[in-house]
């Protein structure tokens, strides 16, 4: 029997995207890591302007020196505080990481999904472009980009904007081909499924379908690839650094810290420990927002 | 130290009053190298004694495998095609030229029978003609035998432009000529006080003329020998991989009775320095590394497993900083850091007083060079007794910071020096490597203390030290106000080390900056001591110029000395390598052996 | 299917083509001079360096120097190294061996770790399995391989003594004798590279398969009272593999290409390392035969990976 008392609460509308956010909500690793990340954005910002000690402060006497209340995560071999450095590098790494994922991610998806529901000759050229960019030698083609755009660059951004920029365009450009190749696939078999086919009975136009049926369920590998090209970038900018093509050997990078201690495993493990453990850090935060994100996002999950 | 009491020392020598090995010391103190001091001395006809070079064994071979390892691969097995000392002391192996240098100066015999000089009249009085005995009974790898015709075929390829070899200036103005099927006239076009300077060392390695008379002018570089050597030297050819692996083994006619000792050789190239210092001193998967340029305090620790020993031999290497004579960042005539130009701040002698002050050469030297790097004022340290008073290393920020201020450079708002407006910040660039990275570092932190800022630059080292004219950040067009690098005397005569001041040898588009004087630096009294020098045959003389030509240059300022830098091999235990520190490592392979102990 | 795969075949042919003109083109523009050692030696005059250009053709336009190369090729001449002189298809050949075993078996390794523990993981979702396998999968790609590198080599070569880091070509040995040695020697750089591997391939199966998990045929093949592995290995896994036919059709051509830092840290000899040698010293006629054969290999594997969708998902045609 219909029990009308039940109905407690009136029932509102609620607005897509505060029903996506409720539904993140309840996922509370996605909930939790999106604190952290954003305490670990908050740290690297502000972080210097409490922790005033400098990130190029040599001191011999202080050399490989273990944490203590003095140095909380410990100085490199020429005495310099690891903190100081993690928080100053920190940004530089997080927005590297996150802005080249981002862009990689746009790219390929936006790319995989045209191929991926256009047929023949669309497809194709969008697979030659990507097979074009899967060629290509990273490194000659990065000394050709440095060399024509770094000095304009640096003029209208001043050095450091100049080199970011660069640098974004540069791995975020050489990574979105996977992420294309595989939304793409995940389109080839979405768009056979039934529920496309319902949505196509109906009348929905082919990006309506796209955009609200084959897109949130073809976002799996995106969020794993979004995962991995974090800490991809991040290492592909130190990478970059200590071949000289990326910014200055002086700024401390996440991955720059960790290349520096590698050598000294042995003695100081603090050294590489905790550039390393940030990147980690990063890494799991992403992955669970981004799961958070799957599972709010698809239609098909009863949160 | 002038002309007079050079003579003086070597007086000294000659009345036994002071050791030889201290006269040459002294020399090289000064920046002369320990084979020019030993010129010198034989030119005033004090005869050389050469220690014998310690070699136990008493038969050829049962030694087993010598492992190399050479951070850099040798990429082509032509000496006079060598990109660097990566071929010349792959090359020596096969190849051999007539003398070597040891570590003390000494000329050693490799293909000459003996050594010329004034007393047995191979060498003429005015040094112009040397004639060179021959040894006899040596016989190239595939048979034939080593003859006069050899040595004029290896002067006449090398000194043809058309071959395009990296030593064709010591050979293109010679004249070399047979006089018998084992001797040989060497003509030098001017007296020259160094008349050892071709046929031995790196420069002199002998090629065969029949295996090489195939390929000469603009064929050379199709000789499919440059990868397959046919030489003389103690050990022949099995293997070769570019970059990767070179493979020998013993050479049963080689023309040295009881050599070589070890029966197979490997050297591989390619990898890190500090891999190799680990392969050598850890975990003993090689015998012998090269060049390990890793930080000094890392080293210590490799060596305190007790495996193995590191050996500095002092070579001529300076690592210093310059400051730019020109200004880099304004276009003259369409052209950067042009010699027409000056420097806004550096051609104020107070700023650059006030950089040669904020060098923390101890720091440097005491933690990361450590025994790689010896600190110097300059490129000569004088003897206390004729020390200058400018050319003396000190650190001072407090001092620096002084001299600024009473030169007008006053700190602004934001902590940087200025005059006018100009403001000291400054770009200083180096090649990608962890020991100069941190140096940058630590000169940095002191500038950045007396109001001066500095953008540091690292640029990987093939691009740095390429010549490529499209690309900005070569070291030889010095697009930045700062650099550093290391510059290393190709030949024992210091003459083309000096040559790198002087005006004609000023780096700018027209010649593609091409040549050396990357500082842009011009003084007329430098260039007419250095004219002199070249045409004076006298070599005492002409030492005193030199030294003269150096006090000229660092107490100008713009070139900051910061050490001398003996290049540390990794050896393990038990191997009793011969090195020397004015020739290649591998100058006297057939010398070494291990203790079998 | 078979027309599909005809027409694409016969796009590869002018799709290569294209793509060895912008590679050519880059490598021309790009900065550096093949003959720079000639150039800083003050005693080499300029017009010996000017003729050495001009002999190998350095100078002329580019779609000259193109076209000159594109003819070689096709007759099977791959040109001549600057740098040591050597033909450049020896030089391929000289380190293809060492390359395909170490790579080739990394990527082996990787995908024998990856499909078991990602399936694994994603059938019993946050278990702790699942947690410490996607744990260490964070770990793994977080690090990179110039980092486990040396710890691998500090651990297990320094700490330990029992493993030789530094990779020889040849060994003299025979006999099961050289067999181990070889081992000995490339266990190292095969575990690093093939962990770091994968670490990302894991956590891709997992999520393929959870997806595939939550679909209503599997659901049915349940309630048809299948057992759970019968419906995991028959029902789940060859849907699930299509993304991972895309990741190792991608990787495939690295296989060739070899893994840069591992090759350096490990002093492998292979074309990894020759690539960047090629690339430092602006040797050309290297580097362009080796990047051509990628990009040859790049276009065949993503046409295979295309092949094998349709083979996967039966559904999914090529109209």
């Amino acid at each position: 029997m219909l029990a009308p008392a039940t109905l407690s609460k009136p029932i509102t509308s609620v607005s897509p995207w505060a029903e996506a956010w409720r539904r993140f909500k309840r996922h509370r690793l996605a909930y939790l890591s999106l604190w952290i990340l954003g305490a670990l954005v908050l740290a690297v910002l502000v972080g210097p302007l409490f922790y005033k000690v400098g990130i190029n402060d040599i001191d011999f006497q202080a050399r490989l020196a273990g944490p203590s209340l003095k140095h909380p995560m410990g100085t490199d071999d020429l005495g310099r505080d690891i903190l100081a450095r993690v928080l100053y590098g920190g940004r530089i790494s997080l927005a590297v990481g996150l802005a080249a994922m981002l862009m990689a991610i746009t790219v390929g998806v936006i790319i995989g999904a045209i191929a991926g529901i256009s047929r023949g000759w669309l497809d194709a050229a969008l697979m030659w472009v990507t097979d074009l960019f899967l060629s290509l030698p990273q490194l000659p083609l990065l000394l050709l980009l440095i060399f024509l755009f770094r000095e304009p660059l640096k003029q209208m951004f001043g050095l450091e904007v100049g080199i970011f920029i660069l640098i974004v365009v540069v791995i975020g450009g050489f990574r979105w081909m996977p992420v294309a190749r595989l939304v793409r696939a995940q389109f080839f078999s979405l768009r056979e499924k039934e529920f496309v086919e319902a949505a196509r009975a109906l009348g929905a136009s082919t990006s309506r379908q796209v955009v609200r049926h084959i897109l949130p369920n073809a976002l799996g590998p995106v969020i794993v690839a979004a995962t991995i090209d974090v800490a991809a970038a991040i290492i592909a900018e130190s990478t970059l650094s200590f071949l000289g093509l990326g910014f200055p050997p002086d700024i401390p990078t996440w991955g720059r810290i960790l290349y520096d201690g590698r050598d000294y495993m042995d003695v100081a493990v603090h050294w590489a420990l905790f550039p390393g453990l940030m990147i980690f850090i990063t890494v799991l935060t992403i992955n669970f927002i981004g799961d958070g994100l799957r599972d709010a996002l698809d239609p098909r999950r009863v949160l | 130290m002038n002309e007079r009491d050079l003579r003086a020392m070597i007086e000294k020598v000659r009345e036994g009053k002071l050791p030889r090995r201290r006269f040459i010391q002294r020399m090289v103190g000064l920046g002369l190298t320990a084979p020019f001091a030993n010129m010198m001395l034989m030119h005033e006809g004090i005869a050389q004694q050469p220690a014998p070079i310690p070699y136990k064994p008493t038969k050829r071979g049962g030694g087993g495998s010598l492992k190399l390892i050479w951070w850099q691969g040798a990429v082509h097995l032509n000496p006079h095609f060598a990109g660097g000392t990566k071929e010349q002391d792959a090359t020596r192996i096969f190849y051999e030229p007539l003398a070597g240098w040891d570590t003390e100066g000494n000329l050693i015999p490799a293909l000459a029978a003996e050594i010329p000089s004034r007393a047995n009249g191979g060498v003429a009085a005015d040094g112009r003609t040397v004639t060179w005995k021959l040894k006899r009974g040596v016989k190239w790898h595939d048979g034939k035998d080593f003859t006069a015709d050899d040595v004029v075929f290896t002067a006449a390829y090398a000194g043809d432009p058309a071959t395009a070899t990296v030593t064709v200036a010591t050979y293109k103005d010679l004249k070399v000529e047979k006089v018998d099927s084992h001797t040989v006239k060497v003509t030098y076009a001017r007296p020259t006080p160094f008349w050892a300077e071709a046929l031995t060392g790196s420069q002199g390695m002998i090629l065969p003329k029949h295996v090489f008379e195939p390929f000469i002018g603009a064929k050379s570089r199709e000789n499919p020998a440059n990868v397959k050597p046919v030489g003389t030297g103690p050990y022949t050819f099995v293997d070769f991989k570019p970059g990767d692996m070179l493979r020998a083994k013993a050479n049963p006619n080689y023309h040295v009775a009881n050599q070589p000792f070890f029966d197979e050789l490997e050297l591989k190239g390619g990898g890190d320095a500090l891999g190799a210092a680990r392969s050598v001193l850890q975990t003993t998967e090689f015998d012998f590394a090269w060049n390990l340029a890793v930080e000094d305090e890392i080293l210590k620790r490799l060596e305190a497993g007790g495996k193995g020993r590191l050996v500095f031999l002092e070579g001529s290497d300076i690592e210093f900083v310059s400051l730019n004579c020109a200004d880099p960042w304004n276009e003259v005539e369409g052209e950067r850091a042009h010699v027409k130009s000056k420097h806004p701040a550096f051609s104020d002698k107070a700023v650059r007083t006030a950089m040669a002050l904020l060098v923390d050469r101890k720091g440097i030297q005491d933690f990361i060079y450590g025994r790689g790097g010896i600190a110097t004022a300059n490129f000569l340290n004088n003897p206390p007794r004729f020390r200058s008073p400018n050319m003396k290393w000190e650190f001072n920020i407090e001092k620096a910071n002084q001299v600024l201020e009473a030169a007008g450079w006053k700190k602004g708002p934001d902590g940087i020096r200025a005059k006018g407006n100009v403001k000291l910040k400054f770009v200083y660039q180096t090649s990608v490597s962890q020991p100069r990275q941190k140096t940058q570092a630590i000169i940095k932190d002191a500038c950045t203390k007396a109001g001066i800022e500095l953008e540091l630059k690292s640029v990987t080292a093939a691009v740095f030290f390429g010549s490529d004219v499209a690309n900005p950040d070569t070291y030889q067009k010095f697009w930045s106000d700062i650099q550093m690098y290391t510059t290393t005397m190709t030949q024992p005569d210091p003459q083309i080390f000096m040559e790198q001041f002087t005006t004609d040898q000023i780096a700018q588009k027209a010649n593609k900056w091409a040549s050396r004087n990357l500082v842009r630096w011009s003084n007329k009294e430098y260039d007419d001591t250095f004219k002199a020098a070249q045409a004076e045959f006298d070599p005492v003389k002409r030492a005193a110029m030199f030294i003269k030509m150096n006090d000229l240059v660092v107490s100008d300022g713009h070139i900051i000395p910061l050490f001398a830098r003996p290049r540390p091999r990794g050896i393990v235990n038990r191997l009793n390598p011969a090195l020397s520190a004015w020739d290649n490592d591998t100058w006297a392979l057939g010398f070494w052996w291990r203790d079998q102990a | 299917m078979l027309n599909y795969i005809l027409r694409r075949l016969l796009i590869a042919v002018p799709s290569v083509l294209g793509i060895s003109v912008i590679l050519f083109t880059v490598l021309a523009l790009a900065p550096g001079d093949p003959f720079e050692e000639l150039a800083t030696n003050p005693n080499v005059p300029p017009e010996v360096r000017m003729a050495l250009r001009a002999q190998f053709g350095l100078d002329d336009p580019i779609w000259q120097r193109y076209f000159h190369w594109l003819v070689n090729m096709l007759k099977g001449d791959w040109g001549f190294s600057f740098v040591s002189r050597i033909d450049v298809d020896q030089l391929i050949v000289q380190r293809l061996p060492v390359t395909i075993v170490v790579i080739g078996l990394s990527q082996l390794l990787a995908l024998l770790i990856a499909l078991p523990v990602g399936v694994l993981a994603a059938v019993k979702p946050y278990s702790w399995f699942d947690r410490i396998a996607s744990t260490l999968a964070f770990i793994g790609f977080s690090l990179p391989t110039f980092f486990t590198g040396v710890l691998f080599i500090l651990f297990f070569s320094i700490y330990l003594g029992w493993l030789p880091f530094v990779y020889r070509a040849d060994i003299s040995a025979t006999g099961w004798q050289w067999w181990w040695e070889h081992f000995r020697q490339s266990i190292m750089p095969i575990t690093v590279l093939g962990l770091f591997q994968a670490a990302s391939w894991m956590r891709y199966v997992r999520s393929s398969v959870l997806d595939v998990i939550r679909l209503d045929y599997v659901t049915t093949a349940r309630s048809k009272g299948l057992k759970e592995s019968v419906v995991i290995n028959k029902h789940v896994v060859r849907n699930a593999l299509i993304p991972v036919v895309t990741l190792v059709a991608l990787q495939m051509p690295a296989v060739f290409g070899g893994a840069i830092v591992t090759e350096q840290i490990f002093r492998i000899p292979g074309i990894g390392s020759l690539l960047i040698d090629a690339i430092l010293r602006n040797d050309t006629p290297v580097i362009m035969a080796v990047t051509f054969v990628f990009a040859c290999l790049v276009i065949v594997f993503n046409l295979l990976a295309d092949v094998i969708y349709g083979w996967l998902d039966p559904r999914i045609s090529y109209r």
